[in-house]
């Protein structure tokens, strides 16, 4: 197998663990080794770790161009590696670069590309995945034919599982132009905000915060999490511009799939579902007792946000305090 | 300018998703089709650079069954100037397979954008724009949602985890486009009494090799009986214990 991670300035993206543990569930499956494979400017902080999760081998291929991602030099140096390295399945996250990276990969390959999978396993030999489709009103399962078989796993999904392993580190440069399409720069959102579809908690609001002032009570809950928590909106509340598209759970906007989601003062409407049903456990804080989002949720209060929320916030400061 | 739009015809993101007998697809009987609501953003921006530009010509290409003419009639009404049908029974679960017959009719049109949507809301696979892009050899942005384009280069902006990506790629290229790029518009009557007279092509799909087999499609596993815990804040601390002792999450 190889696993394609991700890095950031240096350092390696958390994603990184789940595609390394994705591909080690495929390689005892198949019967075979993982090759994590990262690509950057120069050495990534924490990639002797990875033989924890399940890495046979560690390979950094360096380039003066590929600290930042480089969309056709990235495709073009990974696809050569498949191509000559004998993988039976090449394994990305389904991130923002990943859903841009792997579909390039695969085309280059000719081989068939799974997206956004939130299960894989081997029948008979050959790649099979799991995804949803129709805003997650279904989910399909696919038989992935011809070698090596291409999967992007969705966020959150994999959970890192400790399988040691070598975790060999190599490094080698590359030579090669990045290709015709440059990223010139990040635009960061705040420093050191969590991004909703990374957050192992996410706590989301819609029109039920009545307007955007009160979504305090819910920074002030996510922040009681003590970073682990992002803040996540309705479509209703980022149309009605009291949050950014960033932060938008559903169907237009991010999936998501985090350990703990609460939703507070959403209705729980088809769209929104779609980009939240796979979270492992589901809150929802109510007004009304016959809102659709107690249908999905584990655990439900019915009541006024403006009363429970706060009590909320109080007792899981108490957690971490 | 000249620029082509791939679209897909998909079901109303509001449908009752019931399994067909052959437990791999969907049953379409009383299903509803529209635009692909991502690719009514692609529609959208190509009439606004042609208009910009003064002169051009829009082309938007679907490939899918017969009814797929309607989606293209719905792309002429905003007001796209002709469109072509590649036509197939079914479109194929392979992103691969639709890329390649959409990149065949695109080769050599001269265009200097081809644009997609980010992905189709039926499939969710994310992936035909830039795989088209990969087999035409152009240069291609995705998730687009803000864009600037002058001379012959454009700069683009992505949502990522954490911030945008301000991307630099020289034309002709391809795009493939995000909510907030831009409000498409909606038909007027003029437009659809329009798009009856636009040119509309129909011919079959040189679908490549499809290399993936739908195994089964199933309804989503029903989430675990959810319990109300209670009522206002005197639940919430009942909610904690549950969520630490029961769910193990905190
Ligand atoms: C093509 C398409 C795509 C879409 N994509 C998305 C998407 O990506 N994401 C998305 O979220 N939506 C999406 N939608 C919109 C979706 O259909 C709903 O309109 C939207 O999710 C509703 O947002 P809401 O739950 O915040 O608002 P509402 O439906 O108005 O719900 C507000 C809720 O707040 C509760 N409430 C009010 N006051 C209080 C209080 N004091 N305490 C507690 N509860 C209170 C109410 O009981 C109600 O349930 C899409 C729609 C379409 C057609
Ligand atoms: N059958 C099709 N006909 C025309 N365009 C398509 C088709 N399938 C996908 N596309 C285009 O590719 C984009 C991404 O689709 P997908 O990769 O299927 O999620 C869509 O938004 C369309 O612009």
């Amino acid at each position: 197998m190889l696993a394609v991670l991700e890095q950031r300035d240096g350092a390696l993206r958390k994603v990184s663990h789940e595609v390394v543990t994705g591909a080690r569930r495929l390689a005892d499956a198949l019967g075979g080794s993982v090759d994590a494979l990262l690509l950057a400017a120069g050495g990534v902080k924490g990639a002797d770790q990875l033989g924890r999760f399940g890495a046979d081998k560690v390979i950094t291929l360096t380039n003066a161009a590929f600290g930042m991602y480089a969309p056709e030099g990235y495709a073009r140096v990974i696809a050569e590696r498949a191509a000559t390295g004998g993988y039976r399945a090449v394994v990305f996250a389904a991130s923002a670069t990943g859903k841009d990276l792997a579909p390039r990969v695969a085309a280059r390959l000719g081989c068939a590309l799974a997206q956004d999978v939130t299960d894989v396993g081997v029948e008979a030999g050959a790649v099979v995945v799991t995804r949803p489709v129709y805003a997650g009103k279904a989910l399909l399962t696919l038989k992935l034919a011809g070698t090596p078989a291409l999967v992007s796993l969705r966020p959150n999904v994999f959970t890192p599982v400790e399988r040691p392993r070598a975790g060999v580190v190599e490094s080698a440069a590359v030579d090669g132009s990045a290709g015709r399409v440059v990223v010139q720069r990040i635009r960061a959102a705040d420093a050191g905000a969590l991004d909703v579809a990374e957050a192992p908690i996410v706590v989301s609001g819609g029109r039920g915060l009545k307007e955007p002032a009160n979504f305090k009570v819910l920074e002030e809950l996510a922040a009681a999490f003590a970073g682990r928590a992002a803040v996540g909106a309705s479509r209703a509340v980022v149309d009605a511009g009291w949050r950014p598209h960033a932060d938008q759970v559903g169907q237009t906007g991010k999936t998501v799939s985090p350990t703990l989601y609460v939703a507070v003062g959403i209705s729980g409407a088809i769209q929104h579902l779609a980009g939240m049903r796979t979270s492992k456990v589901i809150v929802a804080i109510n007004k009304d007792k016959d809102a659709p989002i107690f249908k999905v949720a584990d655990y439900g209060i019915v009541g006024d946000l403006f009363e429970v929320v706060p009590k909320l916030t109080e007792e899981i400061k108490k957690l971490h305090g | 300018m000249k620029i082509a739009v791939c679209i897909k015809r998909v079901p109303d993101s509001e449908t009752r998703v019931k399994i067909a007998a052959d437990g791999k697809s969907l049953d379409e009987a009383g299903v509803k089709f529209i635009l692909n609501p991502y690719d009514e953003f692609a529609v959208e921006e190509a009439l606004q650079r042609k208009e910009q530009a003064g002169s051009g010509e829009v082309v938007v290409i679907a490939l899918g069954p017969a009814a797929a003419q309607e989606t293209i009639r719905t792309a002429l009404a905003m007001g796209a100037d002709r469109g072509t049908l590649l036509q197939a029974d079914r479109i194929p679960a392979d992103g691969l397979a639709a890329a390649t017959a959409l990149a065949a009719e695109l080769k050599g049109g001269g265009y200097d954008l081809i644009l997609f949507g980010k992905m189709a809301i039926d499939d969710y696979n994310h992936q035909v724009g830039p795989m088209v892009a990969e087999l035409l050899d152009l240069p291609c942005v995705t998730t687009v949602a803000h864009l600037e384009i002058e001379g012959g280069k454009g700069v683009a902006e992505r949502e990522i985890e954490g911030g945008l990506e301000v991307v630099e790629f020289p034309l002709p290229a391809v795009l493939t486009t995000d909510k907030g790029l831009n409000e498409p518009r909606y038909p007027a009557l003029k437009g659809i009494m329009a798009a009856k007279k636009k040119p509309l092509d129909v011919k079959p799909a040189a679908l490549g090799a499809g290399r993936m087999e739908v195994v089964a499609m199933t309804p989503p596993p029903d989430r675990k009986e959810g319990k109300i815990v209670g009522e206002g804040g005197a639940a919430v601390a009942e909610l904690v214990r549950l969520l630490r002792e029961e769910a193990k999450v905190l």
